[in-house]
């Protein structure tokens, strides 16, 4: 396999690589969407993030990777079946590519058309949502995705469960990802439904400073140089970043949250005017995860103000053509409530 | 600053070729711009003497997913009753070239796979039942054959790192060029060892902010393009003058402006001799930062419309770009919509199988098939399969054309704008494409290629000038360009014209009103002729009988402005 670009070997971007780590460490803020130009890195960020990623335990040859952790309901009707889902293998959390163009039959599954031929079998053959389960789903160029897909995904998506009724099969397995879009905003307009299904969002624009420039040119130099030398040279870091997110993932679910951020946040939305409750717990989901990042105990409305961009910027009632407003707006309601 | 002949550029192209020929999958490709012919022939022949070793795989535009990528061999495992893969083309060419044949006919699907390849140097392929990942570490060479605004895939075109544009050279301009396949191979090992020092990388990042190049992947590849012009000139460190080669090669073709101030491009006139402008330039850069003089003498290499060609682009390069929106318009019909039969084919072309019907195809041929002794087994031959056909309406598109000239701009203009704002505002949930010309003074121009982007529309439309002359011949024409392009594309456009309908410049741009109006009925009647939708919409205070004749050459209705508030045009343009 290629050896990928370290994440820690970034150049600037800071808030892509938040947005992304605060996905990492609370799976259930909801994915994030990155709208940039061509060659910002958008891509290699989120294929750096998959080594940075920890692993989990899974049934052993279980196709939708099931956590053997949980209640027997949860698991896939394979697993439920097995008296004994005990043998656990550890695989790194997937991070799952959805092409541009592939086929429904290929994102939802299908029936398995060989051995239906061979063996009269008919058999369900996964697709990319059961790879994708507990991790992550990467689609780039997300804003040129098909309809049909699209539908496919946010049906998955809100109920957590991928439901295939095709070529009379019937057949039901859970599936539960990070949604990860990337896309150029010139290329067109994301669904309103879509849009609404991602977490966090971020706009990144190249650095435009000779020594950022600089910069970048040096380490992908280095690395196109030598890309196991270089991966090694940045191994430490790579690791430490990699503890932080472990940490922070095992801690992420003590994390207090004082009354005062539960209001700042219902206090902000309401400003805001943003479309239901969604918004409001994403955006204590998002604090909770970054200040496990930064390794406290509460969450605090700095934290809250650090992500209130991320979180809110894409939700906002807009205007179609007046997209510069969403992070004004923000940060006139912050400002505005930090002098009350 | 001189533009440089045939043969010079020929030999910037061989140049071009070489650095590609070292290093086909760092340089991620070479773009060649030229129409079918001898000296574009004679440059693919170079570069099979340059790269004799490597596999080379041609691609049509028309290839189908699983020809690319690869797919199970459908025939031979129906055969032989085993699993067979065939291996795509993207994973046959690993370590060599993929020739892609009229490069911006390619389908997005098609592109979407290659730069997924360029980016990583490998192909997961997840079909049919396989899982494979194979090497597919390669460059590409995309011949583009496309004419005015036809151009590849932008995502394409951002990871070819070069351009070579042939138009204009001669077959006497070809010579040999300055690298053998032996020299070529020797840079190979080489230029892992050419380094570049902190100048050079800091020439290089300012030579970008100069030119406005936004993408890092132009800086990336320009530092490995100096790098191996180095290798091929046998030396370890890279010079002043390979620097500037690779600045030519590898962003040139990229700039969204040049290192001249606004005000002073505005001064000159288009017609001026380009060597006065060129002494003026000098004179002004030799002030000014060393990088300049760096892209100076690049942009030397350059042919003379060439550079043209990209003063014009520094100020619409951001908006011509290849349009969006238009991927996934091509397949519907094979995926969804209303099911209407089945027809023979291949689930490999991107059909959805139909079991059932493939299962009634075979029943009748079974114990014809069936050998002697078999009793229960289900005989399927390739030619059973069957597929499910899918009817959907096409996806459409409204063109406006709007008249700009002084007439019509002052109290028409705000309407015309408020009407493609509101259409564009849901015009995600409709699924539906806008285009925008404007004509004023001597000429029309597209403003706006299909589109739907908000964004891009928003930044047209803040730009849309008004005041001149009425060219309205000119600007029937280009709509008949614009809307038999989307007819090919296979969308159903509208074409909405705002004008008062009097023309007063005729095509070669003179004067007069009679030559004018004469030859914007001639355009109209031919506009009709593409048969789609029109309507016109009289933007004079009065209807004017003019605009009436018009909307009846163009076999269009005709709506005089009256009625036309810019809601109550959206709902004639929506029916629903």
């Amino acid at each position: 396999m290629a050896l990928a670009y370290p994440f820690t070997a970034i150049v600037a971007q800071d808030a892509m690589k938040q947005a992304l780590m605060i996905a990492a460490v609370d799976q259930e803020v909801g994915g994030v969407l990155v709208m940039g130009d061509r060659g910002t890195g958008k891509s290699t960020a989120i294929r750096a993030l998959a080594a940075l990623l920890p692993k989990i335990d899974t049934v052993a040859g279980c196709p939708y990777n099931c956590d053997p952790s949980v209640p027997k309901a949860g698991l896939c009707e394979p697993c439920k079946g097995t008296k004994n889902p005990d043998t656990v293998t550890s695989i790194p959390i997937p991070v799952v590519d959805l092409p541009l163009g592939a086929t429904e039959d290929r994102v939802v599954g299908a029936l398995d058309i060989e051995r239906a031929l061979h063996a009269g079998e008919k058999a369900f053959e996964p697709g990319l949502l059961a790879r994708a389960h507990r991790g992550f789903l990467y689609i780039d160029e997300v804003n040129l995705l098909e309809d049909h897909i699209v539908d496919a995904l946010l049906d998955v998506a809100a109920s957590g469960e991928n439901l295939v009724e095709r070529e009379g099969l019937s057949i039901k397995h859970p599936s539960r990802f990070v949604l990860v879009g990337s896309g150029n905003p010139e290329e067109g307009e994301l669904r309103p439904q879509l849009l609404d299904r991602f977490g966090l969002s971020v706009d990144v624009s190249t650095p435009m400073d000779v020594k950022a420039r600089v910069e970048i040119i040096k380490l992908r130099d280095a690395f196109e140089r030598d890309r196991v030398g270089f991966i090694k040279k940045w191994r430490r870091k790579e690791s430490a970043q990699r503890k932080v997110i472990e940490s922070a993932r095992d801690s992420v679910n003590d994390i207090e949250t004082p009354n005062e951020v539960l209001e700042f946040a219902a206090e902000l939305c309401m400003k805001l005017g943003t479309d239901g409750l969604r918004g409001e717990l994403t955006l204590l989901r998002a604090s909770r995860a970054l200040a496990a990042l930064k390794k406290q105990k509460t969450t605090t409305t700095a934290h809250l103000k650090a992500v209130a961009g991320l979180v809110l910027r894409h939700r906002l009632r807009r205007d179609p053509l007046d997209e510069a407003v969403s992070d004004v707006r923000i940060e006139r309601a912050l400002a505005s409530m930090s002098q009350e | 600053m001189r533009a440089s002949t045939g043969e010079q550029r020929w030999q910037m192209a061989l140049l071009a070729l070489s650095v590609y020929a070292v290093a086909p999958h760092a340089v991620g490709g070479l773009v060649i711009r030229a129409a079918p012919g001898p000296v574009r022939d004679c440059l693919l022949e170079e570069m099979r003497d340059l790269m004799q070793t490597e596999p080379i795989k041609r691609v049509p535009s028309t290839v189908s997913e699983s020809r690319l990528i690869g797919g199970v061999d459908l025939t031979a495992t129906l055969a032989t009753n085993t699993l067979h893969w065939e291996q795509g083309l993207v994973a046959q060419a690993d370590g060599g070239s993929l020739i892609l044949s009229m490069a911006e006919r390619t389908e997005r699907r098609a592109v979407a796979h290659l730069t997924s390849c360029l980016d990583q140097g490998e192909i997961l392929v997840a079909r049919e039942g396989i899982t494979q990942r194979s090497d597919a570490s390669f460059g590409v060479i995309a011949l583009d054959e496309g004419q005015a605004e036809e151009q590849p895939e932008a995502a394409l075109l951002e990871r070819l790192s070069m351009h070579v544009e042939l138009e204009g050279i001669g077959i006497r301009d070809l010579g040999a060029g300055p690298w053998s396949s032996g020299d070529v191979a020797r840079a190979k090992s080489l230029w892992a060892r050419v380094t570049l020092d902190e100048n050079n990388i800091e020439k290089i990042a300012a030579a970008s902010l100069q030119l406005g190049i936004q993408s890092p992947r132009a800086l990336i590849q320009t530092a490995a393009i100096a790098r191996i012009i180095g290798a091929l000139h046998e030396t370890e460190s890279v010079s002043e003058e390979h620097l500037q080669s690779a600045i030519a090669l590898g962003m040139l073709h990229r700039a969204t402006q040049l290192p001249q101030s606004p005000e002073e491009q505005a001064e000159q006139p288009a017609e001026k001799e380009p060597q006065d402008t060129d002494e003026q330039n000098a004179t002004k850069e030799r002030e000014q930062l060393p990088e300049d003089a760096l892209i100076e003498a690049a942009m030397a290499t350059l042919p003379r419309h060439l550079l043209e060609m990209l003063k014009d682009r520094a100020t619409s390069r951001q908006t011509s770009s290849v349009s969006g929106g238009k991927a996934g318009s091509l397949h519907k019909n094979k995926q969804r919509g209303r099911p209407v039969g089945t027809m023979p084919g291949s689930p490999r072309e991107g059909y959805r199988l139909n079991l059932m019907a493939t299962l009634r195809a075979a029943a009748p041929w079974q114990p014809l098939r069936r050998p002697e002794g078999d009793t229960g087994n289900l005989h399927i031959r390739p030619s059973d399969i069957r597929v499910t056909r899918f009817k959907q309406p096409k996806e459409t598109a409204t063109v406006f054309v709007v008249d700009a000239s002084g007439s019509s701009a002052l109290h028409r203009m705000a309407e015309a704008k408020g009407a493609i704002e509101l259409l564009l505002s849901d015009c995600y949930s409709r699924r539906d494409n806008v285009a925008l010309i404007a004509f004023k003074g001597d000429k029309a121009e597209l403003l706006l290629p299909l589109t739907r982007s908000l964004v891009r529309a928003k930044k047209a439309l803040a730009a849309l000038p008004g005041g001149g002359g009425t060219p309205l011949a000119d600007g029937v024409d280009l709509a008949h360009q614009l809307v038999s392009s989307i007819q090919r594309q296979g969308l159903t456009p509208t074409t909405v014209f705002f004008t008062d309908g009097v023309a007063n410049v005729a095509r070669d741009g003179s004067p007069g009103r009679t030559q004018a109006q004469a030859e914007a009925m001639a355009a109209a009647k031919g506009f009709c002729k593409l048969g789609s939708r029109t309507l016109l919409i009289d933007s004079s205070p009065r209807p004017n009988p003019k605009a009436r004749e018009l909307a009846g050459a163009l076999e269009g209705t005709y709506l005089p402005m009256p009625h036309a508030s810019a809601t109550g045009l959206r709902d004639v343009l929506i029916p629903q």
